[in-house]
């Protein structure tokens, strides 16, 4: 299968700090894959570099198959990208806004765009400001979808939505999907939202990738023990996060132990347990900058 | 015309079940009930999508595999339709249910609580699961 989106190697470095630094996954063309991390992990700036808005300071990214050049109109034709700012003009009607979509991009399904509008209600005659932040995200992702892009990048595309609206946006995007097939690329915080929608899952913390691979084989390579404080079952296995609570003992481990010893329960953790344990898990004494990581993105992800 | 679907779809998002394995036990269990019977359409892929904001791949996938074990035909241009039923003799699963309550009755006269019992048969279940997967 080829490639929708690739990055090898890939780094952007503002002044001296790394918002993103030898990234390495790709993103198989049909498929739908999330990228989940912290804020300031480097989402946003993953993003902009796919979307070629930004230049990398090293490695490359392609989208199918070529490398991504800055604000090249080749590779933009073939794009849907959903900025977290949802850069709508709060002045525009619905409709203004789609004529706007029209005079801009040579490929253009004005009538689809309608026609999903219409089944959310929208009116088209409202102005974009007056609208609620839901219906805001539906009209920004129908202006991506209208497009017919063949990869679609959404950067927290449920980001400061109510659950009702966070549901509705992501029903209407797989229903869009299952119609015409788009590769998409998300970021999410929301673990459980991600999981029901995505094939493929990355973890990004601390400007790098912790984990890439389908959600059914995250889970399946993936252990949660729990047993008695002392040595710990590590045989054949990878620990991930330890924690200590009283006389017990909880260990997220990858790879599936051969024998546990006695006291000990071997169960299987949720995706949220596993990304929390990934994301647990940075360089020592790299707890506290956490925080700071993000100053250097130019702006919040 | 549109028939109503004959199931709806759930997802348990921290079940930790993969989410094509809860829409293939979803069908087999209503397959098991009876409500779902031989020549009944199951939603298309795209309604179910659309109901419950999932991956089509998912859907594809499950329908695949309730194909594979024989349990539904795709007939192209018109959707996916169940072929045949697993609803077990009725004399056999209320015997099994009889046994079922005689246990509940002794382990309640045992002191055993909802949970405790709870416990016992996720355990059980899980232990005859690995029998049945050597």
């Amino acid at each position: 299968m080829t490639a929708a989106l690739e990055t090898v190697g890939l780094g952007r470095r503002y002044r001296t700090k790394w918002a993103l630094r030898d990234c390495t996954f790709s993103v198989p063309e049909g498929s739908i894959t999330g990228i989940v991390g912290p804020n300031g992990a480097g989402k946003s700036t993953l993003f902009r570099l796919a979307a070629g808005i930004s230049r990398p300071t090293s490695g490359t990214v392609t989208v199918f198959g070529q490398e991504v050049r800055l604000n090249s109109s080749e590779h933009l034709k073939r794009l849907g990208y959903f900025d977290q700012l949802r850069p709508l003009y709060s002045g525009f009607r619905v409709e203004e806004m789609l004529t706007l979509g029209r005079r801009l991009n040579s490929t253009w399904d004005n009538a689809a765009a309608r026609e999903w509008l219409s089944e959310l209600n929208i009116p088209m005659k409202q102005k974009v400001g007056h609208l609620s932040l839901g219906q805001q995200a539906q009209v920004a992702l129908t202006l991506c979808m209208a497009k017919r892009p063949d990869l679609l990048l959404l950067d927290e595309p449920v980001a400061s939505l109510d659950p009702l609206a966070r549901h509705e946006l992501l029903q209407t995007l797989m229903g869009t999907v299952a119609e015409q097939g788009t590769t998409v690329f998300l970021s999410s915080h929301f673990v459980s939202e991600l999981e029901p929608v995505c094939d493929n899952l990355i973890i990004l913390s601390s400007s790098q990738v912790k984990i890439t691979g389908t959600i059914e084989s995250l889970l399946a390579d993936h252990r949660l023990l729990i047993g008695p404080d002392g040595p710990e079952p590590l045989n054949g296995v990878e620990m991930i996060s330890s924690r200590k609570t009283g006389r017990q003992r909880t260990l997220l481990v990858r790879g599936i132990p051969p024998s546990l010893g006695p006291g000990w329960q071997d169960l299987q953790p949720d995706l949220n347990e596993i990304v929390l344990a990934y994301l647990a898990r940075r360089a020592p004494g790299a707890n506290h900058k956490l925080a700071d990581d993000g100053t250097s993105d130019g702006g919040p992800s | 015309m549109k028939l109503e679907p004959m199931i709806q779809f759930r997802l348990d998002r921290k079940s930790g079940v993969p989410a094509y394995r809860q829409l293939v036990d979803q069908v087999r269990q209503a397959l098991r009930l009876g409500l779902l019977r031989p020549g009944d359409q199951l939603p298309t892929v795209r309604d179910v999508v659309k109901q419950i904001a999932i991956n089509p791949n998912t859907v594809h996938r499950a329908y695949r595999d309730l194909e594979s074990q024989g349990l539904t035909e795709g007939r192209p241009g018109s959707g996916t339709f169940i072929k045949r039923s697993l609803s077990k003799v009725p004399e056999q699963q209320q015997a099994l249910q009889r046994q079922l309550e005689k246990w509940m009755r002794a382990a309640r006269k045992a002191g055993l609580g909802s949970e405790a019992i709870s416990a016992l048969v996720a355990e059980a279940m899980r232990s005859s699961e690995q029998e049945g997967h050597r």
